[in-house]
């Protein structure tokens, strides 16, 4: 299934907004971490996983998918929110935990809702995968249209929920897509250390559905790989497992000195960096001109921006507002 | 005018809980049953019966033996408009799945503003007496109710457990409903005839996070809950006996804990008892003692609690009975409340 050129146009545009995204949170969140680090000071608080070079999972993906199909993601959600359509003002404000927020502030950076979008996340590794298999559960018992697309790190299928819920979604068929990000890391310890076998996708014969895996971090193989398998979900077939290789441009998290990394890796990493990849990809087959990339590169840093200065000139919420929305 | 009597409709909790199930499940299509041996067998404790005959495996679903799974997916499903219903067969297996009862479950509400609602409920047996070791036998009441997020209810009666698994799975928020193994009517584990009771066919509600005075009295507040009651009941019987008059307070639920008909029975009584099959410390008892000393109700002795010792629950039968709390342990605790 081969993307139209609108497709990728629109996979690059969202690429750039995440990317621009993350740059602009990694240059706040150090604001007021300096000289000393300390990761309860500044305008955002807390731990912070940015997802730079990861961006081809997220609008290979969600580039099949709309609004009303439901997708769940990791403790490094922002590209995945970014290209489902999760509001990107809410979503800053939210990482700022403004009042503004998607949640007012109650949630922050790992746990991101949108249900406009049917977006969520989860902060505890593997656990973004029983919901997916709920809500395609849930789309076939009210016989209601979509797919759930549940994200998951390389070091998640090593977690028990990976295997008790696609054996689940194996059994009953379920419309749902199990997307694997293999950045290769578990924080400092590698797939190779973790991981019994070279491949997380030949693993989804013992669950009785496809597994794919995609190389090169390649929006378009991605595209074309995700499309099949939504497909089929789309029209009965059932689940899939697809493990797409990825690169972690950054830390695990803000602060983390990567002292783990082999010498050169993050520097051989950076120069297939996706976004130049795929910029020249378009130029090279004519979809992009400079004119038009310089216009898109200005529109997404326009977003952001925007973004960025309503989280900043957000209010907290009053502290004491905290003790609502435990129920409804 | 005449009035007819109603006629006694008596019911175990378990049929109560399946009555229940099925009077939702006729009305609303979202409300669905998710768990292990649910369907055609109709549950491990009776409280599924008859509903896959009913309803089809479609919303009567076994699972397979994957607490994470199947309990990720309900908070999946119920984000998506459904209504499950289900079950952890013990409560003791809670272990391997409460990363998505505590971490999920309980906290999507709160993680996104009140914009994402998680209406289902986890039913869960508790308790033991029956010898079955360490594993199979807990309560684990504080545990659950020390997490906030989600409701926590046990009710100790098949009229509470029909209509509290009512409004259970008609509130919005998720609920954990746990039901005692032995008061539960399952005559190969021997049952609390006095949780037997009668329960109108229609559907009705009783309000979850209210607490019921289910005996009353002047002299000593006994506050229990399931099998904590039962345990109240009798020590108050025998305490009539010798003329003490023993108010009992059935909690109910656990969370939203109902601290008011508690403090209300106490500036009453000027004692306090509290029973309760889970754990001795960090529990429950410590919790309503804390809550009635806090409100500063004048107390004529030091409060008491009749609780599991910190053990793990032992085997051997004699060994059990001793460690369980029952009524002659709640009327020593009385006796040392008089020697103060």
């Amino acid at each position: 299934m081969k993307p139209s050129q609108e497709q990728q146009v629109w996979m690059y545009r969202h690429m750039l907004v995440s990317r621009f995204f993350e740059e602009a949170i990694e240059k706040i969140y150090m604001e007021g971490k300096t000289p000393a680090f300390n990761m309860a000071n500044g305008p955002i608080p807390g731990e912070m996983h940015l997802s730079n070079g990861q961006e081809p999972c997220a609008v290979g993906v969600c580039a099949h998918l709309t609004a009303e199909d439901v997708v769940t993601s990791t403790h490094r959600p922002h590209h995945v929110a970014i290209a489902k359509g999760v509001d990107l003002k809410a979503m800053a404000a939210e990482i700022f935990g403004k009042k503004t927020g998607l949640s007012g502030g109650r949630g922050g950076h790992m746990h991101i809702f949108d249900p406009k979008v049917n977006f969520s996340c989860s902060g505890i590794i593997g656990q973004s995968v029983g919901p997916a298999v709920g809500a395609a559960l849930s789309r076939v018992m009210q016989k209601k249209s979509g797919v759930a697309v549940a994200y998951l790190g390389e070091g998640a299928a090593n977690q028990g929920a990976f295997h008790e819920a696609l054996n689940m979604a194996g059994v009953w068929q379920l419309p749902v897509i199990f997307v694997i990000e293999d950045n290769s890391w578990g924080i400092s310890v590698s797939k190779r250390a973790s991981t019994a076998i070279e491949r997380n996708s030949d693993r989804a014969v013992s669950y009785g559905m496809p597994g794919e895996f995609i190389e090169g971090n390649d929006p378009v193989a991605i595209f074309d790989v995700v499309g099949e398998a939504i497909a089929r979900a789309r029209n009965g077939g059932g689940p899939t497992l697809i493990e797409i290789e990825t690169s972690r441009l950054a830390g695990h998290f803000m602060g983390d000195g990567e002292a783990y990394r082999p010498a050169g890796e993050k520097e051989a990493l950076q120069k297939i960096d996706p976004i130049p990849v795929m910029k020249q990809r378009l130029m090279a087959e004519g979809i992009l001109t400079d004119a038009a990339d310089a216009a898109f590169v200005e529109e997404a840093h326009a977003l952001v921006d925007e973004a960025i200065q309503f989280a900043r000139d957000s209010e907290y919420a009053a502290p004491e507002e905290a003790m609502e929305k435990v129920f409804v | 005018m005449t009035q007819v009597k109603e006629k006694e409709r008596k019911l175990t909790i378990a049929r109560a809980m399946a009555e229940a199930i099925a009077q939702e499940m006729r009305t609303d299509d979202k409300v669905f049953v998710m768990g292990e041996d649910i369907g055609e067998l109709g549950g491990v404790f009776g409280n599924t019966r008859g509903l896959h005959e009913e309803f089809g495996g479609e919303r009567v679903r076994d699972t397979p033996i994957s607490e994470t799974a199947f309990i990720g997916a309900a908070v999946g499903a119920a984000s998506d408009g459904m209504k499950p219903v289900v079950e952890l067969m013990f409560v003791d297996f809670f272990g391997v799945c409460f990363d998505a009862i505590y971490n999920m479950m309980a906290k999507n509400t709160y993680f996104s503003g009140g914009n994402v609602t998680v209406p289902m409920v986890l039913m869960t047996s508790t308790g033991g007496g029956y010898s079955d070791g360490g594993q199979h036998s807990q309560c684990v009441h504080a545990t659950f109710a020390h997490l906030p997020g989600m409701k926590v209810v046990a009710p100790s009666n098949a009229y509470d457990a029909k209509g509290m698994m009512i409004a259970a799975i008609r509130d919005p928020n998720p609920v954990v409903f746990m039901f005692h193994k032995a008061l539960q009517g399952m005559g190969w584990l021997g049952t609390e005839k006095e949780a037997i009771v009668h329960v109108p066919e229609a559907a009705y509600e009783v309000e979850l996070g209210k607490a019921i005075v289910t005996r009353p009295g002047t002299d000593v507040t006994i506050v229990g809950i399931t099998s904590g009651v039962h345990f109240g009941l009798k020590a108050a019987r025998i305490l009539g006996e010798q003329g003490v008059s023993a108010e009992v307070v059935d909690l109910r639920s656990l969370a939203p804990l109902d601290r008011d008909t508690v403090i209300e029975s106490v500036k009453k009584t000027g004692r306090l008892i509290v029973v309760d099959e889970d754990y001795h410390s960090y529990g429950m008892t410590a919790e309503i003692i804390a809550s009635v000393v806090e409100a500063g109700v004048p107390l004529k002795a030091a409060p008491q609690r009749v609780a599991y010792p910190d053990i793990p629950i032992p085997f051997a039968r004699p060994m059990e009975q001793w460690a369980l709390p029952s009524p002659e342990k709640i009327i020593a605790a009385f006796n040392k409340m008089k020697e103060d």
